[in-house]
This record gives structure tokens, sequence and C-alpha cells, in this order.
């Protein structure tokens, strides 16, 4: 048994396997993410990135292998032999989801300050003055003006949408965010807006990612590795400059290739 | 009064009522926990209190004296056929006295005399689930109830101080049972919640057109949701009832002209004669 901390992983997936049908969308997938590591997965449509996501998540149980977390007392945990009630508790202190369409994880009819303390209360916090100081606070740090704490998020415009659901994931300190394609879906400007912001949270607060993306450079921008995915298998994995500067696999070349130059 | 023939004891059959009675000892031995039960057709449409009668009828006994109101009235529409059915169908007593009574059938209303041991209160509930307004899935709000999971009504909470600057709910005001289960009180006032805190009384929730059954036994703890630093108030009219002079009951407006006249009397019929029977006699 290892020390709890730095040199042991927070989540180990062995020999994952899903199959849809004849389809296979995971096939034998392994991989370690350690705490304060951005972790990218990369890959085309239909390659099996969002479903590795919800596996890991414990969204979704696999047809084989298993996931390994490591609480923060520093007990590996199978993620399939926790109870549901485990699982919720993890997934709204341990852990955050950020999902690609901000509707998805945002309460649209709750106000911004509501939003962001629905974690916290959830948690046990009763107290209404110390739950709107930090939704107040968190508002200033995603860069959302603070005097909008009573609106609601859909008269927010999308890029405050999706930093807004990143406030409201990031509220309870995770130790883990799974986030599925953040800046899917927002024009350019906006993207790298967000992109510097999830960078420099990352950085203070020492978060693992774990980050699904088919953005070549946002993924080079955020992570320390990379994996590639085709048709369910991981076909290339490493550091992201070794990966994106000297992809080894067909595959990976055909996708760095792929990226349109401005 | 007699009662009619024809009828079984209590209007429903034995196999009904044997069927209620185990969903409501189930509903005792969780406090605040929705049982289902099979709901059966009573001759009143639903919203009419077709929950609370049948647990009514399921508990009742001839030596029983059963008291009926409808928010806090005996002799409104609603308690008065719901008395006279079970006159008719049972032969039991009826008394518009909350003190004698051994059952009491309330619809939006808890007595203001004090309730004691031994008494029963059947509520008539609309809607058993608190979370349906803000959880539109069933399944998923049974899951939240599983799990414990309430946070969302907090999220309610402070939705309303936010606007408001203070919660917002002035009926139906959600309550934990027992410290484990979110509970709906059925629509009565906020200010009839304090009322459920360690009742001596059993208190039986029946919700007809819902199919669900629950329960506070006597004794039992039941807190309004709040926060620390908005802790939960009830509210009452500022003024006194204008009949009997109280400024503790629970008080309806009164409109008593087209040129902005108005009063406030007590809600609660028996108490309001009551204390002016006491004056009278006193002068």
């Amino acid at each position: 048994m290892s020390a709890p901390g730095m040199n042991a992983p927070l989540l180990e997936a062995s020999d994952l396997a899903l199959r849809y049908g004849a389809v296979p969308a995971l096939d034998g997938v392994s991989l370690a993410i350690w705490p304060g590591e951005v972790v990218a997965i990369v890959g085309e449509s239909g390659s099996g990135k969002t479903t590795l996501l919800r596996v890991l998540s414990g969204l979704l149980p696999p047809d084989a292998g298993s996931v390994l977390y490591r609480d923060p007392e520093g007990t590996a945990q199978r993620l399939e032999a926790m109870g549901e009630a485990a699982l919720r508790r993890l997934h709204r202190t341990d852990w955050g989801f950020v999902h690609q369409n901000p509707r998805d994880g945002l309460r649209l009819g709750v106000s911004a300050g509501g939003n962001i303390g629905e974690r916290l209360m959830a948690t046990g916090a009763r107290h209404y003055g110390s739950i709107r100081e930090a939704a107040t606070a968190w508002l200033r740090r995603v860069e959302i003006d603070p005097a909008r704490i009573d609106a609601l998020p859909r008269t927010f415009s999308g890029g405050m949408q999706q930093r807004l659901q990143i406030a409201r994931t990031l509220v309870t300190h995770p130790r883990l965010v799974f986030m599925d394609e953040p800046t899917g879906g927002l024009d350019v400007s906006v993207q790298a807006r967000l992109l510097d912001l999830i960078r420099a949270l990352v950085a203070d607060l020492g978060l693992a990612v774990l980050l699904v993306t088919h953005d070549i450079a946002a993924a080079r921008l955020l992570a320390h590795r990379i994996l590639v995915m085709r048709h369910g298998r991981v076909v290339e994995e490493g550091l992201t400059d070794r990966v994106l500067d000297d992809p080894q696999h067909a595959y990976t070349q055909l996708l760095v290739a792929s990226v349109l130059a401005a | 009064m007699s009662a009619t023939t024809g009828y079984n004891f209590g209007y429903l059959d034995e196999d009904t009522k044997r069927m209620i009675r185990r969903a409501l000892l189930k509903a005792v031995a969780i406090p605040g926990h929705q049982v289902p039960f099979g709901s059966r057709e009573m001759p009143l449409p639903y919203g009419w209190g077709t929950g609370g009668i049948q647990v009514t009828a399921s508990v009742i006994g001839p030596a029983d004296r059963l008291k009926v109101i409808d928010q806090g009235a005996d002799d409104t529409t609603n308690a008065v056929s719901i008395r006279r059915f079970f006159a008719r169908v049972a032969g039991v007593e009826t008394t518009e006295r909350t003190a004698e009574a051994s059952i009491i059938q309330t619809r939006h209303r808890i007595p203001e005399t004090p309730l004691r041991e031994g008494q029963i209160l059947v509520y008539q509930v609309p809607m058993p689930e608190p979370l349906f307004r803000l959880e539109p899935r069933v399944a998923e709000t049974k899951r939240m109830h599983a799990l414990a999971d309430y946070g969302l009504m907090h999220v309610k909470l402070y939705e309303d101080i936010a606007r408001h600057g203070h919660v917002a709910i002035s009926y139906n005001y959600p309550v934990m049972v027992n410290g484990r289960y979110l509970m709906s009180p059925s629509p009565i006032p906020a200010f009839d919640n304090p009322k459920m805190h360690r009742n001596p009384a059993l208190q039986l929730f029946g919700a007809g057109r819902e199919k669900r059954i629950y329960a506070v036994p006597p004794y039992t703890e039941v807190r309004s949701l709040d926060f620390e630093d908005h802790p939960f108030e009830p509210v009452r009219a500022r003024a006194g009832c204008a009949l009997c002079g109280s400024r503790e009951s629970y008080l309806d407006e009164v409109v008593t002209d087209d040129a902005g006249g108005r009063i406030f009397v007590c809600s609660d019929t028996d108490y309001c004669q009551s204390r002016q029977a006491r004056q009278e006699a006193a002068e």
C-alpha cells in the first residue's frame, strides 16, 4: 500500500470493455490519472470518448474491467462496488462533471447564486449568508459580475453559462473534474478566454482534470498527457507535446495533420 | 344517529380497510415516508378528501367520536358532508368540539386547541410529494427520498430569500420528519407547522388521487426547513379576532362590504365559539 498523496493515482481503470450491440464502444481501455494532472482524451466522433468518461465517472457500468478510485484518505475503492448513495456523494464533493452543454449542468430556473450554492446545500451548508458569500467569490473568480448573482442563467451568454457551470462544479473543491468538450459550441474568442480560465483554475486549485475533446488545440493548451482513441481503443498515449509533435500511430498522424491553421 | 343499512360499517369493505391499515402501520413505522396504497373510488370527487375519508373509514370504530373541519371550520360544505357521511355509514357520534373528538379529519388546518394522547388527526392531502414542483420525475423524487438527497429543497428556500428577502411559502411548508424524510404537511398554513412537532396525537395523511399514505407518530420530531441565519417564522395576520379577540389563533380575512371594509376572524370555529361562550359566561 503506497502512502496517500501525489505518488498514487487518483483514478485507475483497467481493461474496460463496453459494447453497444455489435459496436464496441470501449475495447480494453486502461488509464490512470494522478493528482493535479490534466489528461486529454482526443479522437473523432464515435470513437468512444464520451462513453469512456461516463464509465470512469460511474454514470455507466462497463461490461468488463474495473475502475479504482482513491478517496482523500488514500483508500482505494472499486467504483462498481460503491453504492448509489456513496457515488452521489462523491459526485458532489470530491468529483465534478462539466457538461458540453451548460444547460445539462445548470438549473436554468434557478439564479446564478442558487446554482453555485446547490452543491454546498446538498452537502449540508445551512447558513444563507456564507452560501451567498461563497457564490459571490466564485462568480468573481470565473469573471462574472457578482451583481448578477440573482439573475437567471438563461439570461447569460453561452460563454458565461459555461463559466457559471465551472463555478458551480468547483465550489466544493473537488480533486477530480471530468470535462466533456467544455469549449464545444462557443466561438473562438470566448473559447480562448474559457481555456485561459480553466488553465488558471487548474493551476491554482491543483485539480486533476479528465478532458474529453476533439479540439487538438485545446488539448495542447491544457493537457499534460494525451490519449488518442479510435474505435473504442487507445491507439496512442503520451506527453502532449510528444504525441502532437511526433505522432507515431497512423491515425494520430491523420488527426494532427487535419488541424486547420489560421 | 342510526346507520344506513346496505353498507358495510364505515362504507369500505373489510378487505380494503385491512389493506389501508397495513399501509398505515408501515407509514407509522417509517415516519414521513410515503406508502403507496390501492385508493378506491369514493362517492365524492378527487380533491374533496377521498384520501382522508379512506383513512378515517379504516381507523374508525363504533365507539369513536368524529370531528371534521375544512379550513378550520366545522360548518362548511366539505366538513358538513363528510361528517354526515360517516354518521350515516358508520353510525358514529359526531362533534364539533376538538377536545371531545377521538378522530379529527381535517382539510388544511390543525385545531388551535392542543391535541392529546389517543386522538387521531387525519389530513386530506392533495399532493403528497414535497419535491414535485422542483423535480417532475417521480422515479427521481423516490431516489432522492431513498438517499435523503434534499439539497434541492434548500435551493428553493435559497431562491426565495434571494428574491423576496424571506422564505415565501405561506402554506404547505416542507418539514423534515424524525430527521430523515422530507414531508409535505398538506396545505396547512406554515403557522400550524410548529404544532406538528412532538404532538401527542397520531397524525395520519391520506392522498386519494395520488394513492399515498404517510404518518407522523405521537411525539415525533417535525422540523420546518430553514437556514441558520433565516430561521423559520410562522406567519400570522397582525390583528385580533373580531369575534373572540384572540391574538394567538390563525385568522381568516373576511371582506364585509364593497368599500374596503374587512375583519379578521378565527379560522378555527370551535376555538372561537368556545372562547366567546367563556367570555359571555364571565360577564
